[in-house]
């Protein structure tokens, strides 16, 4: 035929060394997006009015020229404009992101304390919208005109246009202080003291509203995406032979079907990062939540600039290595994409 | 001996925006285990509606048998429930499906889907299986089935696709193959080689095939028996070596005059298609009670346009379903 | 099924008419439709017809609505809740309006220069795109606001520079899909200018789906602009909703009302806005017309 023998035992090899090339192509282009990241929120903070010096004198209520000079010199803000950034990149590629004067402690640190929260947050929410989303889409579409077509129909509308953080607020308002189901804020109860699955249960309690609240946007997304390629799935030709097969409904739904209906919804998924991580910014001011997002608020507030620079390069980092994560879902789902960049 | 499968007086309606049509209309055959017949016309004249109808497989709520018996092997499948006619499918009855690119699932290794058709029917352990799927692919003349079994579709060409599409549909040894215009999407070359290798396994497996196509190049070689069929109705049924060397339906003879080669002294006189104003009747004039191909046809007379032909037999097993057959 | 079934022959009609016809199938789009003209009457002329000062203490705080003759009740600062909804729905409107021409202008000129020229350009612009994809939006917003100053041109541009970026890809794949149709080549063959092909040729007809996208873009572009100023990033002279839930939230123990209010205001305007896209996409999709 067509393909000789050795012809596609190659094939499989080149396919193998081309996936390793593509993955390494892609980490080199992140790691590229995240030097260009750091580079455009350096220059911008390095272009706004007032710098470091004039917070801090300003937080000390007010200091003389000879002082701001000294302050100036301790940060390195005497420095020409390019010196100033290689350091901060090389400091950052070191994994130091500079001190923060209003937190009185190195902002990798701060960060590093901060980041399990969110990326609790932010990934549980995800997984929660996936899961829920491509249930609903899949039950919606086998019945196109049932009553959990409605409710996706509906579920999509409100995501879409009720602000996240109001959302919040209503669920609070209904599920902590109407009935006492979870805590108003925080993380954790501090006087709560046990071993790690009471901790962990403190946890979940406090997690449950932020995470729904969070997920509820993106729940919309996905299950309205589902329901649409799931239809489509079902008419397809090869859904056609499954059943002809004499496979059941459900070896026809939940294997043929939806293993082909994913690759759509997980690309979304991957290109809603970003949007997770705003989502978030406001999803944790509404419950306290202590993680990047309340530390970026607090932080534009006081103009604590090493603070603000180190939670934007963290969170495009988050993003990157979501989409990198995304890529290899992808990859898993569907053996086409393996072959190709 | 009783034929394989009967079908008496089928009537298959769709529901459409414009009402009820009848997508097939009173049709009546008859096929004996090993042999095969033919299914022509152009698309949409039902043809496979009636492929899916006898899988049971007819779209949900919109396509439903309204009258009529399908006989196989002694069972009316009409009235067979979801789950019989689940054992049925791939089974006893299994499809080929005219687009080898769309038909298989992207996303699972072409092994895989042979092995889960086999997996349906017989208890088989996974391993069992798969090493039935690779034998099939071996009969089905893929090179290296082994290494090529893990392959997923998109890594092979339109032919070995179809080919992998025959091995899932012989994977359980069935009576009867539908095979749905096989060829239709492949290559010239590569379509003799598919009819071969079909006609190579008939002869093995002793199933009986119901080939669907508008070729009627194929049917001749392929065929003993052939149903011609426009707008929902049967046009002519009979032996094909009859039916070619003297069709007895306007339409049958139009089929025929398009592939020259069959019939040479057809040539002289091809009155084509083409030149007959009129196209194939839109669903909703399918139920009428008159011709349907009267629009077309050259022949037409008055009698054509007021009343549905009847059947007319003659002594060589041949059926024409035209006011005109005996002139013709 | 449905290729089976013929088409009724449709009757020749202008582009505008028959996108209506359809439009006006969607009775849920055309009602949104109404009520969002309500809402921008609402916003032109409600300081007029309501001209109590959104910034007046005129009551003891926390008056539920409906009592002491405030039809919304009034904040914890005693202000009256009404007025600060009409004056915030020219904000919230204003903003997301010039926001999504913002994005909509960025990103249609972006896709349109990566999909007509190719090459180099397209890679280049291509880069850029995923460059603004992978900063988080809210935060980037966040930090231009709070170094550059919370006036509403600064706002506008936060929120428009970071929502670009899908419609530079929509507008991308039209143009690359368009440019290699018949007519296309047509004119590039009777020596129409690049810039002719672009704008004269080409963007025409990939409208349909950037006016759907923009739609929506509007909608977001209201959301982000309640999220800044709910975080308290926001032009402090003017009020608009996403402040009113900010500033009030301390409070919802006392009185729920005041976040509740002006959430559904943002979200009713919102909800509009999208069932208005969606009335739009039946109306210019050609694929989903036969559904």
């Amino acid at each position: 035929m067509a393909h000789p023998t050795r012809h596609c035992l190659s094939y499989k090899g080149a396919m193998r060394v081309n996936f390793l090339l593509t993955t390494s192509k892609r980490v080199f282009y992140a790691i590229l997006l995240l030097i260009a990241v750091l580079v455009l929120n350096f220059s911008l903070i390095h272009l706004a009015p007032g710098d470091v010096a004039d917070t801090i004198s300003q937080s000390m209520g007010g200091a003389d020229q000879e002082l701001l000079d000294q302050i100036r010199a301790d940060y390195g803000l005497d420095q020409p404009f390019m010196v100033q950034l290689g350091r901060y990149i090389g400091g950052v590629l070191s994994f130091d992101l500079g001190y923060s004067f209003f937190y009185n402690m190195p902002v990798t640190q701060l960060i590093m304390e901060r980041l399990p929260a969110t990326l609790l947050l932010v990934l549980t929410a995800q997984l929660l919208a996936l899961i829920i989303g491509v249930l609903l889409g899949v039950v919606s579409a086998r019945k196109p005109n049932g009553i959990t077509s409605h409710f996706v129909t509906f579920l999509a509308l409100f995501g879409y246009s009720a602000p996240v953080f109001w959302t919040g607020i209503l669920l609070l308002i209904g599920f902590s202080l109407k009935i006492q189901l979870f805590p108003v804020a925080g993380m954790r109860d501090v006087t709560i003291d046990g071993g790690f699955f009471v901790q962990a249960q403190d946890i979940f309690m406090h997690l449950m509203l932020p995470m729904i609240t969070l997920a509820s946007v993106f729940l919309a997304l996905y299950s309205r995406l589902s329901r649409a390629t799931m239809m489509e799935v079902l008419g397809s030709d090869y859904v056609r032979t499954a059943k002809a097969k004499g496979l059941t409904q459900s070896q026809v739904v939940y294997k043929h079907a939806l293993k082909n209906a994913l690759s759509p919804v997980i690309t979304l998924a991957g290109l809603q990062f970003s949007a997770v991580i705003s989502g978030a910014v406001l999803v944790e001011t509404v419950f306290s939540w202590p993680g990047l997002g309340t530390l970026a608020f607090q932080s534009i507030i006081a103009r604590d600039t090493p603070t603000i620079l180190g939670i934007l390069f963290f969170s495009a980092l988050v993003v990157i290595v979501g989409n990198l994560l995304t890529d290899v879902a992808l990859r898993a789902v569907d053996p086409r994409l393996r072959g190709r960049g | 001996m009783s034929p394989l499968l009967t079908v008496e007086n089928l009537r298959i309606e769709l529901t459409t925006r414009d009402g009820v049509a009848p997508v097939i209309d009173d049709l009546s055959l008859s096929l004996n285990a090993g042999e095969t017949l033919s299914f022509v016309g152009e698309s949409g004249c039902g043809k496979s509606m009636t492929a899916l109808a006898l899988m049971g497989l007819l779209p949900e709520k919109i396509g439903r048998v309204a009258a009529g018996k399908i006989i196989f092997d002694g069972e009316d499948i009409t009235h067979a429930s979801p789950a019989r006619l689940r054992e049925i499918r791939g089974n006893d009855i299994s499809m080929i499906f005219q687009e080898p690119m769309t038909s298989l699932n992207p996303v699972f290794s072409v092994g895989e889907q042979i092995a889960e058709a086999i997996r349906a029917h017989q208890n088989l352990p996974r391993k069992a299986a798969w090493n039935k799927a690779v034998e099939l692919l071996d009969a089905v003349r893929i090179p290296n089935p082994k290494g090529r079994a893990g392959d997923y579709p998109f890594q092979m060409s339109g032919g070995q696709r179809q080919r992998a599409m025959i091995a899932m549909a012989l994977a359980c040894e069935p009576k009867l193959l539908i095979a749905d215009e096989p060829t239709t999407a492949l290559d010239v070359t590569v379509q003799a080689q598919i009819f071969d290798l079909l006609t190579d396994l008939q002869k093995q497996s002793g199933a009986a095939i119901i080939l669907i196509t508008h070729d009627m190049g194929a049917v001749a070689e392929m065929a003993r028996d052939v149903i011609v069929m426009y707008a929902g109705r049967k046009a002519e049924y009979g032996p094909v070596d009859a039916i070619i060397e003297h069709p007895r339906h306007p339409y049958t003879q139009g089929l025929i005059s398009c592939v020259p080669h069959i019939v040479s002294d057809m040539t002289e006189e091809r009155h084509d298609l083409v030149e007959v104003p009129g196209i194939v009747p839109s669903l909703k004039d399918f139920g009428r009670d008159e011709c349907l191909f009267a629009s077309r046809c050259q022949h037409r007379t008055e009698e054509c346009m007021s009343k549905r032909p009847v059947e007319k037999h003659f002594d060589n097993n041949q059926i024409a379903d035209c006011w005109h057959a005996e002139e013709l | 099924m449905s290729d089976m079934i013929d088409e009724p022959v449709v009757q020749a009609q202008s582009p505008f008419s028959e996108a209506w016809g359809m439009f006006k199938r969607n009775h849920a789009a055309v009602v949104a439709l109404v009520f969002l003209g309500l809402v921008v009457l609402g916003a032109i002329f409600g300081p007029w017809l309501y001209p109590t000062d959104p910034f007046d203490m005129v009551w003891a705080p926390f008056s539920p609505p409906g009592q002491e003759g405030f039809l919304l009740g009034t904040d914890y600062l005693g202000r009256d809740l009404l007025a600060m909804v009409i004056n915030g729905a020219r904000v919230s409107l204003l903003i997301g309006l010039s926001a999504a021409v913002v994005s909509i202008f960025i990103g249609v000129t972006v896709g349109a220069l990566a999909g007509f020229y190719r090459g180099w350009v397209e890679e280049v612009l291509m880069r850029v795109t995923e460059f603004f994809q992978v900063l988080p939006t809210l935060l980037f917003s966040m930090v231009l606001v709070a170094l550059f100053g919370a006036s509403l041109p600064m706002i506008t541009f936060a929120i428009g520079i970071v929502s670009w970026t899908a419609v530079a890809r929509i507008t991308r794949s039209e143009f690359l899909r368009i440019r290699e149709l018949e007519y296309v080549k047509a004119s590039r063959a009777s020596g129409a200018s690049s810039r002719k092909l672009m704008f004269g040729v080409i963007l025409p007809n990939a409208l349909p789906p950037i006016i759907v996208q923009s739609a929506l873009m509007v909608g977001s572009a209201i959301l982000f602009e309640a999220g800044l100023s709910f975080l308290g990033l926001t032009d402090p002279n003017v009020v608009s909703w996403g402040q009113i839930i900010g500033s009030n939230r301390q409070y919802i123990l006392d009185a729920s009302f005041t976040v509740t209010i002006p959430g559904i205001a943002i979200f009713v305007t919102v909800l509009a806005i999208s069932l208005v896209g969606d009335g739009l996409n039946d109306a210019l999709n050609p694929k989903l017309r036969q559904r």
